[in-house]
C-alpha cells in the first residue's frame, strides 16, 4: 500500500508561509473539514500537527499551509515540488460540526486563515451564508484572501497597521459588524490563541455560538499521550481525538496558552543550534 | 540424581551507578557457562507443569534440555515452534507469575531461570544468524488486515504468513512494535531487537504499512470493501492514558506515562537536541503508580538526570503491580518509594509549572473488588512533596479509535472490544480482536497468546468461507 506523500505544488504565500498540495490519496479519501494531519520531515524529527486546508478525493490531494515557527516547520517549508514528507498521517481529529442553515462568520488570523477555507466551502454548499474576516499584522502577510473570497458572500480584510483593509484586529471588525446589526448565527475562528480568546470573549457577550480550533502540543495525535489535553467546560479533553474544534465559550484559554510554552527554552535552543526557525 | 543448586544462576548486570546515566541494556544476559549451569538445575519433569503457565505454551522442558546439552540451535528451534519473539519475551515476560511460578523447584528454592534462558537462546540465535527466516511463500488469495503492530498483531501476522496468507499490518505511528517501541525503554528492551523481529516478518512476506490510522485513514468497512480484505484482526492495545482528575493536573511538567515514555522511547527525547523532540528534564521526579510502567518512568527520570525519582503509591509494597526484577533494579538505581501515599492535588508556581504535590497518607482497609486492600486516607496526615516533573502511571484504557469508527462492533462498559476468549471472534463477522484492546492493559505474552488463538480461528474462518463458496457454486 502506498503511503507516500509527494509534493505536487508549492506556493509562497509569504516569506515564511508556504502552501503545499500533497498527493496523498489515502489521507484524502476520508478527509473532512476541520481535520488535521501529523507530519514528520526527518528521521530524527518530531511529529507536528498541521490543519488540512483543502482536500480532493478525486485528485487524491491534501493541501496544507505551513508557517516557519521552529526547526521542524522550517525544514518542512524548505521542501520542494517532487519531494516527499517523510511521514504524513491522517486525517486526524473530528470533523467540525457545521450548521445546515443560517449565517456563519469565519475568522482567520495569520496562517490560520487557510484552515477556514474548507469550512467556508462546505458551509456554502449547504446553503449557509458565509462572511469571512481575515487578518494579519501587515498587508504582505495577508494570505489566501482571493481564494477565500470565492467561497464567501463577503470578505473583510484587516491589518494591524492599517496597510490593507480595516485598520485593527479581526475582533474589532467583528464587533463593528455585530454593532451594525449583522445577524450571524454561528462563528468559527482559527488563529493564534490570543486572537481566538478575543473572538470568544466578544461573541460570548452577545450569545453567538463560537467554535475555535485549538493547536496544542501533540506527540502521536491519536489519543495516546494526552499531551494535547485542554480544559473545556471544566473537563479535560484531548484536542487530537475530541477536537480540534471546541466550544470557544467553554475553553480555558489561559491554561491552553500557557501549556504552549512548555518547551519554549528547548525550541529556542534547537533554532539557535541549527540556524533554522525564528 | 543431579546436584541442584538452590539459587538461580545470577545474570550479570551493569553497575547501578553506571546505569543511572546510561540507556544501554541493564541486564547483560547469561554467558554460555552460566546458561548451561542454570539449565542443569531443571529436573526435566515428566509432566512439565511450567509449560501450562506459558500463554503460548513454549516447550520449556525441551528447550532447557537442549541448553543443558550445549545444543543452542536445538533450543532455539524448540522455542521458535511456539514463540516467534523470544528475545522480547525473554526480557519482558513476568515469568514469576507464569512459567517460573509453576516450576516444581519453586516452593523450596529458586525456580529455574526460564526467562533468562529464553533470552540467552534468543540472543545466541541472533548472534549466530541461525534465525529460521526462510523467505515465506504467499500462495493464498484471502488477504488479512492486522490493525496495530504490537505483540498481538505481530504474532497473528507471523502465524498467518506461515500459513501462506497475504498479511498487511497497519500501524498508526511512524515506527513498528506498538508498546515494544513506544512503551518499553531501551535499557530493558533494545529497539534493535524489535527491528530484527519486524525484519523477520518482512522476510516471511508480511507487508508493513505505517502512518495509517484504522478508523480514520481507512475504516474497517473500507478494509473489507474497496481494499478487499477477507478478515481483520484488531490489536490496537490499551493506549488511552488515565488521569486522576484532581486539581492542577494540567500544569506544565505533568505527563501521562504514555507521553513521557513515548517522548523518550519512540521520539528519542533523551538525545535532544540531536533529535528534535524535547522533554522536561526532571530534577525531582514523582511517578504516581507502582506497576511496570511506573518503574519504567522512574528509571527513565533518573537517566534523564533527576537527582531524585520517587514512586508514589496509595497502597503498600505488597500490592504493587511491577515485576520483582524491575522493582529490584529500580531500587538499586536509587528510586525512592513512598508507599501508602495518595496525591490530592498538584501545586504550581507562578509560571504554570508543577512544583509539588499535596499528598495524604493512607492505611489499608478491607479488600476492594480487585482483591487488594483498599487505601483509606488518614485524616490530618496531609503533606507536600516537591516535584518538578510528575508522571501519571495509573494504567491505560482501550484505544477508542477503532470501536468508535466501526459500526456494530460490541464493546463492554470499559470500552474493551468484546471477543470470544478462545477465538478472538467479535460481534462483527470476519473481525477478530486480541490483546489489551480486549483484556484491558495486561502483558506482552498474554497479547501474544491471544494473537496465536486468533490466528488459528481466522484460518478456520477463512477455510470455512472457502468451503461455503465452493458448495454454493
Amino acid at each position: 500500500m502506498d503511503t507516500t506523500a509527494r509534493i505536487i505544488e508549492k506556493h509562497d504565500l509569504t516569506d515564511v508561509t508556504k502552501l503545499f498540495v500533497v498527493h496523498a490519496p489515502l489521507v484524502a479519501r476520508n478527509a473532512a473539514p476541520g481535520q488535521f494531519v501529523i507530519l514528520r520531515v526527518a528521521e530524527t524529527g518530531e511529529r507536528i500537527p498541521i490543519s488540512i486546508m483543502d482536500f480532493s478525493r478525486a485528485a487524491g490531494t491534501i493541501t496544507i499551509v505551513i508557517q516557519v515557527v521552529g526547526r521542524t516547520s522550517a525544514l518542512a517549508c524548505a521542501l520542494q515540488v517532487g519531494e516527499e514528507f517523510l511521514d504524513f498521517a491522517g486525517p486526524l481529529g473530528q470533523e467540525v460540526p457545521l450548521p445546515a442553515a443560517g449565517h456563519a462568520v469565519l475568522l482567520g488570523g495569520g496562517f490560520g486563515t487557510g484552515a477556514m477555507f474548507p469550512l467556508a466551502r462546505e458551509l456554502r454548499s449547504r446553503g449557509v451564508r458565509v462572511s469571512s474576516i481575515i487578518g494579519a499584522r501587515t498587508r504582505d502577510l495577508v494570505i489566501l484572501a482571493d481564494l477565500l473570497a470565492t467561497q464567501s458572500d463577503e470578505l473583510h480584510v484587516c491589518t494591524d497597521d492599517g496597510s490593507l483593509g480595516y485598520h485593527g484586529f479581526v475582533t474589532g471588525r467583528l464587533e463593528e459588524l455585530l454593532d451594525a446589526g449583522a445577524a450571524f448565527t454561528h462563528c468559527f475562528a482559527v488563529g493564534p490563541m490570543p486572537m481566538m480568546r478575543a473572538v470568544a470573549n466578544a461573541t460570548r457577550r452577545r450569545g453567538l455560538p463560537t467554535m475555535v480550533s485549538l493547536d496544542p502540543l501533540m506527540v502521536d495525535g491519536t489519543g495516546m499521550c494526552g499531551g494535547c489535553r485542554v480544559s473545556v467546560g471544566g473537563k479535560s479533553l484531548f484536542a487530537c481525538v475530541d477536537g480540534p474544534f471546541f466550544d470557544g465559550h467553554q475553553v480555558d484559554f489561559d491554561e491552553a496558552d500557557d501549556r504552549l510554552t512548555t518547551y519554549a527554552e528547548q525550541e529556542k535552543l534547537a533554532c539557535e543550534l541549527t540556524g533554522l526557525g525564528r | 540424581m543431579p546436584i541442584v543448586y538452590p539459587h538461580k544462576t545470577a545474570m550479570p548486570c551493569r553497575d547501578p551507578e553506571e546505569r543511572r546515566r546510561s540507556w544501554d541494556e541493564v541486564a547483560e544476559g547469561y554467558t554460555v557457562e552460566r546458561a548451561i549451569a542454570e539449565a542443569r538445575r531443571c529436573l526435566s519433569c515428566q509432566d512439565p507443569v511450567c509449560e501450562q503457565g506459558c500463554p503460548v505454551n513454549v516447550p520449556i522442558r525441551d528447550f532447557v534440555r537442549h541448553v543443558a546439552l550445549g545444543d543452542f540451535a536445538g533450543a532455539a528451534a524448540a522455542i521458535r515452534r511456539r514463540n516467534l519473539l523470544p528475545a522480547i519475551c525473554g526480557r519482558v515476560c513476568p515469568v514469576e507469575h507464569q512459567c517460573e511460578l509453576r516450576c516444581v523447584l519453586a516452593p523450596r528454592q529458586d525456580p529455574v531461570g526460564i526467562g533468562r534462558l529464553e533470552r540467552f537462546v534468543a540472543d545466541w540465535e541472533r548472534k549466530n544468524g541461525n534465525g529460521e527466516t526462510a523467505a515465506g511463500e504467499v500462495w493464498r488469495d484471502q488477504k488479512i488486515a492486522i490493525v496495530g503492530s504490537g505483540p498481538a498483531g505481530l504474532t497473528v501476522a507471523s502465524d498467518l504468513a506461515q500459513l501462506g496468507y497475504p498479511v498487511t499490518i497497519f500501524e498508526a505511528l511512524h515506527a513498528f512494535g506498538g508498546v515494544l517501541r513506544y512503551g518499553i525503554p531501551q535499557y530493558r528492551l533494545p529497539k534493535e531487537i524489535v527491528d530484527e523481529d519486524v525484519a523477520h516478518l518482512v522476510a516471511l512476506g508480511v507487508e508493513f504499512v505505517r502512518d495509517v490510522i484504522i478508523g480514520k485513514t481507512v475504516t474497517i468497512d473500507q478494509l473489507f470493501g474497496e481494499l478487499g480484505y477477507s478478515a481483520v484482526f484488531v490489536g490496537t492495545g490499551a493506549g488511552s492514558p488515565v488521569f486522576m482528575n484532581i486539581p492542577g493536573e494540567n500544569l506544565k511538567g505533568i505527563y501521562s506515562a504514555n507521553e513521557f515514555l513515548t517522548r523518550v522511547n519512540l521520539m528519542h527525547a533523551y538525545s535532544f537536541p540531536e533529535y528534535d523532540t524535547p522533554i522536561r528534564r526532571p530534577n525531582r521526579a514523582a511517578v504516581i503508580g507502582a506497576g511496570d510502567t511506573a518503574m519504567d518512568a522512574a528509571r527513565c527520570s533518573i537517566r534523564l538526570g533527576a537527582g531524585e525519582a520517587h514512586i508514589v503509591y496509595r497502597r503498600s509494597e505488597r500490592e504493587k503491580g511491577a515485576r520483582t526484577e524491575d522493582y529490584e533494579r529500580a531500587r538499586e538505581e536509587g528510586v525512592i518509594f513512598d508507599w501508602l501515599t495518595l496525591p490530592k492535588r498538584f501545586l504550581g508556581d507562578e509560571n504554570g509549572w508543577v512544583r509539588g504535590i499535596e499528598c495524604i497518607r493512607t492505611e489499608l482497609g478491607e479488600p476492594d473488588e480487585s482483591g487488594r486492600r483498599r487505601p483509606v486516607p488518614v485524616p490530618g496526615s496531609e503533606f507536600t512533596m516537591e516535584a518538578d516533573v510528575v508522571v501519571l502511571a495509573l494504567g491505560t484504557n482501550p484505544n477508542p479509535l477503532v470501536p468508535q469508527a466501526t459500526y456494530d462492533l460490541e464493546v463492554d462498559s470499559h470500552g474493551c472490544i468484546v471477543a470470544d476468549p478462545q477465538t478472538g471472534a467479535t460481534s462483527r463477522e470476519g473481525v477478530f480482536a486480541g490483546g489489551d484492546i480486549v483484556t484491558g492493559a495486561a502483558t506482552v505474552i498474554l497479547a501474544m497468546g491471544a494473537g496465536r488463538r486468533a490466528a488459528v480461528a481466522i484460518h478456520e474462518y477463512l477455510q470455512q468461507r472457502t468451503a461455503e463458496k465452493a458448495a454454493s457454486r
